[in-house]
Order: structure tokens, then C-alpha cells, then sequence
């Protein structure tokens, strides 16, 4: 990989304190941006096509260019609630590289035009959000945050905010309300938030990867960033790999290469003797796809055409130890915890789709009960003010059209074990059942024979 | 004819089950005469509300201040929270049942969440839950939880023990992970994310790369 820009000797010792991130040349491009007019920034970020990095992929450029114009108060949201399953991108900026994302939060708040700007940190990050306090505080000292940084006319103040705990509040308006001190319940759309966002005010939100890549637009200029990647996917990101893999982590790669190579090249592939049954894309959000689809290339629109999405970046790989029904109800139980409760069909749907995958496992559900289930998925879709609904509808939906016959496999199992008087299949009540759940598949297969047998 | 038996599910509020007292007065805000606040706790909120350009929108912080002092967002801690921000009690209890870190019951002075979301879970989490939960036992110090997904999928199975990332952790770790925590130390300091180098190996130059994942970075 020759482009690095965002991990670019990311462990360097020190990397988190002023001098050493000045000393490599930081805070350069904040100097350049100043010198140019907000409009040229925007220019520079607009031809860049960066999208953003948190999950929906939007240009940022054009984002920015959403705000109304002319003196108000505007404001600039960093969304740093990382809570999508699987992805941990963003933990290791903040961690090793905070001034990167200060950096890129005042040039973009310079071509928005914003005064004040937040950190929307998730609470369970205190190392990173420490990190970050003591980053600002220096930052603060050398004035490239506060009063007319720089001495130029641009004023900023930034404050790092710390969630309690909240999926939704990653959510963008789930954000703003959690910002304000109430319940993080996500609000109608429109209006926006470029034109009522935090406190009503025309607001600027964007995930700490977007951010990050702001100052590395304004060195290397927007054009030569568009070079990177492929035309509709420009530039790097960063994909942070788990699950059923060999070396899980965080990896730059340059989009549109295809998947197969992050997963087997940069990550190893699924551990030996084992095969890959299905990978999540782009965090647990993502419709699954099958090994069949490991050639397509790594971006937003290819990923899109193979029924799925780049969302955060975050591959979740699961190989063929695991049964399928625990794999959807481990997910299903995530956003049924995690509905805010707001909207109809998202709090009763998640609640009804881990009701209905419980009894697949219990040996109560019949072959009927996928379509049934199936078709909650497709009420859930589009139907709620976020997309929190549609984040369990997908990938539950493309596991059953996907996985259908050992969907029915494991109710005729769990229909036979259950008529022996024997515990559900695999590990899905096997939260408290170790020996399961090391050996799900074991328990899935002799299960399955058994299921045979008895037919 | 037989009552209908209510749901198990029901809210457990008043006016459901019990009727409710439609003669009291409305919650007010707590009155700073007869609300005695610890001094550190009310300069600590009084800064966190000069930060916003609204005070309302230092409700979780405030809250998270009141937890360290208290353990727990009990209904003192909301009392005196609501009476430096001025805000009713009852809205600071709306804020607090909303967060899985803000605590509505008594618990451990040592948190222990353990994430069992499907990284960790793919990995063996649910066994990790339960043997921690078996050798912290009826433990009083500690509050073990399983929690959703803590963005640390690298280090799977993992847990955040007192806000410190430790992983990826075998069964063997548990009681060295408890006895680390009851006593104040560092926890399994070999085994702390903040230690840990990028995966990705473009990502450091030859300069940096070979430094070994003890040396860390500070």
C-alpha cells in the first residue's frame, strides 16, 4: 500500500502530544487553510469527493455547502459515538493521533463558517477521551483553538462531550438531542440538521474518520486526493476487521480493492480448517454477503450493486463454526436493546423478530414462520424516523433469503431435540453455556444428524 | 368473573397498577436551602454548565460526576444534580434511564462490562461473561455486566474493566483480571489496549514498526 495517510506511522512514540504531531509537520495545513478564503476550502474538500466516513457515505463537501450563509450561530458536531458492532476505527485515531481530528474540525469549521464545535465522544471511551481533553488543552495553549486562530478572524471553541452509553446516539439527530441534554431520541427529518441542528441552529456533523481526512485534503489539495481511490469511492479508508479472522484490526486501504485481499491478504483469512459462511461488510448494519461475493471491490457503490453497504467500514467475518439462527439473534437482541422505543415498527420489531428466532431455537417455530419474519423485516424498512429499524431489517432480512434451507434445517432440529426433551440446537440460549458455545457447530451438526435420523 | 391478569411486562408505574396520587403537588425543582449539595460536586457541575451555551446539555456529564460521588444515580444524587442545574428531578430521571452507564440501581464500586456483542461473541465471549460473573460471584465490590459492543473487536474477547480496555482475554485471565481491580492496580497491564500497535503493517515506517507491543508507545 503506498498511500497512507491516516495511519501514516501511526505508533509513533508521542504522536498524541503537540510537539511530536508539530515536529511531523501537523498543523500545517490548518496555516494553509487559513490563508485561504472558506470558500476555497470548501472547493478544495468539494472536489476531494470525500464521502463520509461514519456509515450513510454522503460527500462532505457537499454537506458543508448545506449550511445557509452569513453570521449566525452554526456549529460543527464531531460524531466520535463509534457503536456500530465490529468497527473500532475511530478509537485508534482519537488514541494515537488526536490532533489530527482538532486539526480537521477547525479547517472545517472555518469553510462552514461554524464558532463552536463538540466532540461527541461515546462514554465507554474514557482513555481516548482523556487523550483528546489533554490534545485540546495544548492545542488550546498554542492557539490553534480558541480566539482568532492563528490571527486570523476564525474562532472556534471546542468541547469534548462525553455520551453514557447509547447506540442511537450515533445516530445523527439522536446525537444532537443527547448533545442537549435530553434523551437521545432521534428527531423528524427534514429539518436537517445544516439547517436545525444543535440548539436550532444550522449545524455540521461528521464522523472522526471524515474529520481526520480533512487536513490531508488541504496538503495534498482536493484533486490530487480524488486520484486515490475509484471515481465514486475517492481515497483512503480505514476498515477495521473482526471476527473469524487471523489478525483482526484496523488496516488503511485504498477503496476499490477488492474484499478477498483485505480479508485473506490483510488479515489472514478464517482461522485454519475452516471455511468463511458469510461477512458483514460494513458493521453488523450491513445485509450479509456470502463467500461469493469476496471479489467484489471494497467501495461504496460496488458493495451497494452487491446488495450491501461500506457503512463504517467495519468487516465482521463469521466462518462455518457458527450457526446461522445465533448469528441473527445475536444481532436481532443488539437492536432490540438498542431501540430508542420511539418509533412503532422498530421497538415492536426487533422485539418480535428475537421473540421469533427464540423459537426457532426452542423447537416451537415452523418453515412459516421465515416468511412471517421475513415480512416484519420488510414493515421495519423505511418506515421509522432513523435507521436504527433498518440496520436489524437488512441484515436479518438477507440472512434468511440467504441461508434459508439451514434456517429450516435447524427448525426441523430444534423441533426433533426439543421433542426428545433436549435443549435448544446451538449456542443461542448458550449465553450460559460455555461448552456450546466453543463448539456451536459441533452441537449444530450432531443436532442436524439427528434431525435427519428422526425424519 | 376473574380479573384479566395484567401483563408481566407492564410499566410499574403509578396509575397503572396503583392509582396515582393526583393530589400531590408536581415535582419542583429542589429547594437549594434544604438540598445540601457536597461543595466539589456543585463547582464541578457549575464548570460543566459554563461549557455549553446551554445548561441543559450538561445533564449527562453532571450525571456521570454524581455517579463517581454517589456509585450511583440514586435518588439523592439526582436530587442534588437537579438542584445546582435547576431542572426537575423527574427530567434528570428521564436522562439517566436512557444510558446503559448511568446506574439506577445500587452497584459495585469496580465495573466490569464485558462486551458480548458478535466480534466478541464469534470469539467466545459468552463463556468469558459467565466465568467472570462465577469467580466475582455475590462480590458487593463488583458490578459485571454484559455489555453491547465496546469498538474494541480487535482485542475480542475483551472487557472494560473501570474504563480500562483489557483483551483479548482467555478464561485463565479471570482471576488475575479480579484480583488486579479489587486491589487497585493496573489490570492485566500486558493485556491493556492502550498498549497495543496498529495491525495494519503499511501503517509504520521502518522506524517504527519493529518496536515489540510491550514497549508501547509511551
Amino acid at each position: 500500500m503506498s498511500d497512507v495517510l491516516l495511519f501514516k506511522d501511526i505508533d509513533e512514540p508521542g504522536l498524541d502530544t503537540l510537539a511530536v504531531y508539530e515536529a511531523r509537520g501537523g498543523y500545517a495545513s490548518l496555516r494553509k487553510a487559513l490563508e485561504m478564503t472558506p470558500a476555497q476550502v470548501l472547493e478544495q474538500l468539494e472536489a476531494s469527493g470525500l464521502r463520509g466516513r461514519g456509515g450513510a457515505g454522503f460527500q462532505m463537501g457537499k454537506k458543508v455547502s448545506f449550511l445557509p450563509q452569513g453570521s449566525m450561530d452554526k456549529y460543527l458536531v464531531c460524531n466520535a459515538d463509534e457503536s456500530e458492532p465490529g468497527t473500532f476505527k475511530d478509537r485508534e485515531l482519537m488514541q494515537k493521533t488526536p490532533h489530527t481530528l482538532i486539526e480537521g474540525i477547525v479547517i472545517a469549521s472555518y469553510a462552514a463558517g461554524a464558532q463552536r464545535s463538540f466532540i461527541y465522544i461515546r462514554g465507554e471511551y474514557v482513555l481516548q477521551a482523556d487523550v483528546l481533553d489533554a490534545a485540546l488543552a495544548e492545542a488550546r495553549e498554542a492557539g490553534y483553538v480558541g480566539e482568532a486562530i492563528l490571527g486570523s478572524d476564525h474562532s472556534l471553541s471546542l468541547v469534548v462531550h462525553r455520551g453514557a452509553g447509547a447506540y442511537i446516539c450515533g445516530e445523527e439527530t439522536g446525537l444532537l438531542d443527547s448533545l442537549e441534554g435530553k434523551r437521545g431520541n432521534p428527531r423528524l427529518k427534514p429539518p436537517f440538521p445544516a439547517n436545525q441542528g444543535l440548539y436550532q441552529g444550522p449545524t455540521l456533523i461528521n464522523n472522526v474518520e471524515t474529520l481526520s481526512t480533512v487536513p490531508a485534503i488541504i496538503a495534498m489539495g482536493g484533486e490530487q486526493y480524488a486520484e486515490i481511490g475509484v471515481q465514486t469511492s475517492t481515497g483512503t479508508k480505514l476498515v477495521s476487521i473482526s471476527g473469524h479472522v487471523q489478525r483482526p484490526g484496523n488496516y488503511e486501504i485504498e477503496l476499490g480493492i477488492p474484499s478477498r485481499e483485505i480479508i485473506y491478504g490483510l488479515a489472514g483469512g478464517p482461522p485454519e480448517g475452516h471455511e468463511i459462511k458469510c461477512w458483514f461488510p460494513g458493521g453488523s448494519s450491513a445485509p450479509v454477503l456470502t463467500p461469493a461475493d469476496l471479489d467484489v471491490p471494497y467501495d461504496f457503490d460496488s458493495l451497494a450493486k452487491a446488495g450491501s453497504m461500506l457503512g463504517s467500514g467495519a468487516i465482521i467475518v463469521v466462518d462455518d463454526s457458527t450457526p446461522i439462527v445465533d448469528l441473527a439473534l445475536k444481532v436481532a437482541k443488539f437492536y432490540r436493546h438498542e431501540s430508542c422505543g420511539k418509533c412503532t415498527p422498530c421497538r415492536e420489531g426487533t422485539n418480535w423478530t428475537v421473540k421469533m428466532l427464540e423459537r426457532i431455537d426452542s423447537g416451537e417455530a415452523t418453515p412459516m414462520d421465515l416468511d412471517i419474519m421475513a415480512s416484519v423485516q420488510d414493515h421495519i424498512i423505511g418506515n421509522c424516523l432513523c435507521v436504527l429499524g433498518d440496520a436489524m431489517a437488512m441484515p436479518i432480512g438477507s440472512m434468511i433469503a440467504k441461508f434459508r434451507e439451514e434456517f429450516e434445517a435447524h427448525i426441523e432440529a430444534a423441533r426433533a431435540r426439543a421433542e426428545l426433551g433436549l435443549a435448544g440446537v446451538a449456542g443461542t440460549g448458550g449465553v450460559h453455556d460455555p461448552e456450546r458455545m466453543q463448539h456451536p457447530g459441533v452441537a449444530y451438526e450432531s443436532a442436524q444428524a439427528l434431525g435427519e435420523e428422526l425424519r | 368473573m376473574t380479573p384479566v391478569p395484567r401483563l408481566g411486562n407492564a410499566p410499574h408505574a403509578d396509575g397503572w397498577d396503583r392509582p396515582a396520587d393526583l393530589e400531590k403537588d408536581p415535582a419542583l425543582i429542589p429547594d437549594p436551602a434544604t438540598t445540601p449539595v457536597p461543595q466539589e460536586l456543585r463547582e464541578t457541575i457549575e464548570q460543566l454548565m459554563a461549557r455549553y451555551p446551554e445548561r441543559h446539555s450538561a445533564a449527562i456529564p453532571a450525571l456521570h460526576a454524581a455517579q463517581e460521588l454517589h456509585s450511583w444515580c440514586s435518588p439523592e444524587a439526582i436530587e442534588q444534580v437537579a438542584c445546582v442545574m435547576e431542572v426537575t428531578p423527574a427530567y434528570l430521571d428521564s436522562v439517566a434511564s436512557f444510558y446503559d452507564m448511568l446506574e439506577q440501581q445500587p452497584v459495585g464500586r469496580h465495573s466490569v462490562y464485558v462486551c458480548t456483542n458478535i466480534s466478541c461473541s464469534l470469539r467466545g465471549a459468552d463463556a468469558l461473561l459467565e466465568a467472570v460473573e462465577q469467580a466475582a460471584g455475590e462480590d458487593p465490590e463488583f458490578n459485571v455486566r454484559a455489555f453491547e459492543c465496546l469498538g474494541a473487536c480487535d482485542i475480542a474477547p475483551m472487557a472494560s474493566v473501570d474504563g480500562v480496555y483489557v483483551g483479548p482475554l482467555e478464561l485463565a485471565d479471570v482471576p488475575q483480571l479480579l484480583d488486579d481491580a479489587r486491589a487497585g492496580r493496573a489490570v492485566l497491564p500486558h493485556k491493556q489496549l492502550a498498549t497495543r500497535l496498529v495491525a495494519d503493517p503499511h501503517a509504520n515506517s521502518q522506524e517504527f514498526a519493529p518496536h515489540a507491543p510491550e514497549e508501547g508507545r509511551r
